[in-house]
C-alpha cells in the first residue's frame, strides 16, 4: 500500500453514521457428484482430474441436474422461512473470465427457487444476555462453482503483474446455493456482531440439514460483507462497499467494523464512498480497493435452453418441509436446558462457534460439562494458535468423547489427556491409537506403583515420619515424587491408597 | 435518434450493437458497425412480428418442449483424465490450463 487509510475511531463512526449491512453467502452443497454432471466433488484432488465434458464446457455436452441439489437448495430455502418457487429455471451470466470455461456460469436469474425468507438471531446485549434479531432473506438461488486460478509471476502472487494464469476446473460446476440477505437495517452498533451471528447461525443450520459440510477455511462456506453508511436511520441507503470472501466468523465481524470505520473516516472528510468490490486481508485485518463497481456490470442474462424449469410440486415442498431439523433458537433453547447451562455458558459455547461440537461430542457419550470444558479450553486455545475456527481442527467430537471415555475409566489424567489431543491432532490416530503408540497409558499397576513408592518413602523419610504421624496432608508431597518418577502416568489416587496403607 | 427505411426507431441502435459486441468480445470496425447494426435490428423487427399472432393468452417460453423437473441421481460417473482434459488446451503447465494474464478484472 502506498496510501494510509485514514480511520475513524468504531464509537465515534457509530455516533455519526447508521450501518446498513447485506450479506451474501455461498455454499458448497456435500454432494458427491456435480451440479450438472456426474464429476466428483471432493476437495484436494490433483488438478483436472475431476472434469468431463459438461464442465470443461466442450462443444455439444449437455448439462442434466442433480435431483439431490434441488432438494437441498429446497430444505435450506424453507430452514430460512422461505417461499418456495413453483415454477423457476436457471439463467446464463455471461462473462469472460477464465475460472469458468463455459464463458458462463449457470445460475438463477429473476426466478430464484427460494425467495423472501428470514431467521432470528441471538445478539449479546449489555447484560450478558442472548437478545434475538430478526434477519430478513432476500432470495436462496442455485448455481456452480468456478474454477481455481493460481496467478503466476509477479511479485505479490496476485492477479496484478501476474504473468500468466493457471486454472484447476476440478471445482468448476460443485452445487452451489447462494444466499442473500435484505438489507439488515438497525442493528446500530451491533452490525459486527448480527453479521457475525447470522454466518455462525447459517452455518450451524446448514450443518443441522446436512447438506454441506460448511468448512469456511476450505471455501465450502464463503462470505461477501456488504456494509454502507447513512445519516440516520431514515435517510436513504448510502453507496456499499462488497468485501469478498471474509472466511472466518471472526474476519465476518472485524471486516464490517474496519468498513465501518473506513467509510466514516471518508464521508467526515467529504469524499465519497466508492461502490466497489474490496479484498479482506486476514492477516492486517484490513480491506483494499478491487474491482470498481462504477458501471453496472452487464451479464446479459437469459434463460438457459439446455435445462427444463424446475416446478417442485406442493407434495414434494411438504415432504422436505418434514425433514426439517429443529429451528435455531428452539434448538439452543433445548440443548441449554438439556445440558443444564446457565445463559452465559450457552453464550460461550455459541459465540467461540462450538455448539455443534459440543453436541456430537455428548452425543458420542461424554457429559455436556466435559465437552465444553475440552472444546472450550484446550481445544480453542489449539484453533486460535492456529489461527482456524473450532471446527477446522483435525479432530472429530467423537474422538473428543474418546479422550474423556479415557479420562473417565482412570486410563489416561487431565494431562496425559491433553498429550492424547496433541497426538491426534498431528494425525496420529484414534485416541487409542495415540494411547498405545506414546505410551500414555497411567499406570495403576500395584507393582510398579508400589516399587515407585517405596522408593519415594525411602529418599524422604522426613516426610514419611509425619505421615505415621497421621499427618496425612503431608502425603502430597510424596505423591509429587512418585509421579515425577513415572512422569505423570500414574494414577495419583492409586499412590495415595498405596502411600497410606505403607506408613498406617 | 436514428430511423430506419421505414422511419420508424431500430429495435437496436449502433451504440447498443457496439457495446454487446465489446461485451461479447467481438472486434468490430466502424465499418461493420455501419453495415451490421441495421441487419441486426432488422432481424429483430421481423421477430417481433411474432407478437401479432401471440395472444394474451399464450404465455411466454424459453423451452420447446413442455417438460420440467428433469433430474439426475447424486451419482459419480467416470470423466476425463487429466492427460485428456488438457489434451485441447493451447498451453499446460503443472496439471493445468494455462491462459494468458487476466487484465482489468480482480479473481
Amino acid at each position: 500500500m502506498t496510501t494510509t487509510t485514514e480511520l475513524m475511531p468504531y464509537d465515534e463512526a457509530l455516533a455519526r453514521f447508521d450501518p446498513v449491512l447485506g450479506l451474501e453467502v455461498h455454499v458448497e452443497l456435500n454432494t458427491v457428484s456435480k451440479m450438472f454432471c456426474g464429476c466428483p466433488t471432493e476437495f484436494g484432488a490433483e488438478p483436472n482430474t475431476q472434469v468431463c465434458p459438461t464442465c470443461l464446457g466442450l462443444p455439444g455436452a449437455l448439462p442434466v441436474l442433480n435431483g439431490k441439489a434441488v432438494e437441498a437448495a429446497i430444505r435450506i430455502g424453507l430452514a430460512l422461512n422461505c417461499s418456495i418457487a413453483e415454477w423457476c429455471r436457471f439463467a446464463r451470466k455471461n462473462y469472460f473470465y477464465p475460472d469458468m470455461p463455459k464463458n458462463f456460469q449457470t445460475s438463477q436469474y429473476d426466478e430464484p427457487i427460494a425467495f423472501d425468507g428470514w431467521t432470528e438471531v441471538t445478539v449479546p446485549n449489555e447484560d450478558g444476555d442472548g437478545e434475538p434479531f430478526r434477519v430478513e432473506i432476500e432470495r436462496a438461488h442455485m448455481e456452480e462453482d468456478t474454477g481455481k486460478s493460481l496467478h503466476v509471476g509477479g511479485s505479490t502472487g496476485r492477479i496484478h503483474g501476474a504473468d500468466y494464469s493457471l486454472l484447476d476446473y476440478n471445482r468448476a460446476g460443485v452445487p452451489l446455493i447462494e444466499i442473500v440477505t435484505k438489507p439488515v437495517e438497525g442493528a446500530g452498533e451491533k452490525a459486527p456482531e448480527v453479521a457475525r451471528a447470522y454466518v455462525a447461525q447459517l452455518r450451524d443450520l446448514l450443518l443441522a440439514l446436512g447438506v454441506s459440510d460448511v468448512r469456511m477455511e476450505q471455501g465450502s462456506l464463503r462470505c461477501d460483507v456488504n456494509l454502507s453508511l447513512r445519516p440516520d436511520p431514515s435517510a436513504e441507503l448510502g453507496t456499499r462497499s462488497e468485501t469478498k470472501n471474509v472466511n472466518s466468523l471472526r474476519s465476518v465481524e472485524r471486516a464490517v467494523r474496519y468498513e465501518v470505520t473506513r467509510q466514516a473516516a471518508r464521508l467526515s472528510a467529504g469524499d465519497k464512498v466508492v461502490q466497489e468490490t474490496r479484498h479482506w486481508h486476514e492477516d492486517t485485518g484490513v480491506t483494499t480497493s478491487g474491482r470498481s463497481k462504477e458501471q453496472a456490470e452487464d451479464y446479459r442474462y437469459f434463460p438457459e435452453p439446455d435445462l427444463v424449469p424446475i416446478a417442485p410440486s406442493r407434495e414434494w415442498v411438504e415432504e422436505l418441509r418434514g425433514t426439517l431439523p429443529e429451528p435455531p433458537r428452539e434448538h439452543r433453547a433445548r440443548l441449554q436446558a438439556e445440558w443444564e447451562f446457565s445463559e452465559l455458558e450457552m453464550r460461550d459455547v455459541v459465540g467461540a462457534g462450538a455448539l455443534s461440537s459440543v453436541e456430537q461430542t455428548v452425543a458420542a457419550g461424554a457429559s455436556p460439562q466435559l465437552a465444553k470444558k475440552w472444546w472450550l479450553s484446550e481445544l480453542a486455545r489449539r484453533a486460535n494458535e492456529t489461527g482456524v475456527e473450532i471446527t477446522a481442527l483435525p479432530i472429530t467430537p467423537e474422538q473428543v468423547a474418546g479422550v474423556q471415555a479415557l479420562v473417565d475409566a482412570g486410563r489416561v489424567n487431565d494431562k496425559l489427556a491433553r498429550q492424547v489431543f496433541d497426538g491426534v491432532l498431528a494425525g496420529e490416530g484414534s485416541p487409542e491409537e495415540v494411547v498405545a503408540a506414546r505410551g500414555l497409558e497411567v499406570v495403576s499397576d500395584d507393582s510398579a506403583l508400589g516399587a515407585a513408592v517405596d522408593r519415594a518413602i525411602e529418599a524422604n523419610p522426613d516426610i514419611a515420619a509425619k505421615i505415621r504421624d497421621g499427618k496425612q496432608a503431608a502425603a502430597g508431597a510424596l505423591i509429587g515424587a512418585v509421579m515425577k518418577e513415572m512422569r505423570g502416568q500414574a494414577d495419583a489416587a492409586r499412590v495415595r491408597e498405596l502411600i497410606l496403607e505403607r506408613l498406617s | 435518434m436514428p430511423t430506419d427505411a421505414h422511419g420508424h426507431d431500430p429495435a437496436i441502435t449502433r451504440d447498443e450493437v457496439a457495446h454487446l459486441a465489446h461485451l461479447a468480445r467481438i472486434d468490430l470496425t466502424e465499418a461493420e458497425l455501419d453495415h451490421l447494426a441495421p441487419q441486426l435490428a432488422e432481424i429483430l423487427d421481423s421477430i417481433a412480428s411474432i407478437r401479432e399472432v401471440a395472444a394474451d393468452d399464450i404465455p411466454p417460453t424459453s423451452h420447446s418442449v413442455p417438460l420440467t423437473n428433469v433430474f439426475r441421481a447424486d451419482e459419480v460417473r467416470p470423466g476425463l483424465s487429466a492427460a485428456d482434459a488438457l489434451a485441447g488446451a493451447p498451453e499446460c503447465e503443472q496439471q493445468r490450463f494455462r491462459v494468458p494474464r487476466i487484465l482489468g478484472e480482480e479473481a
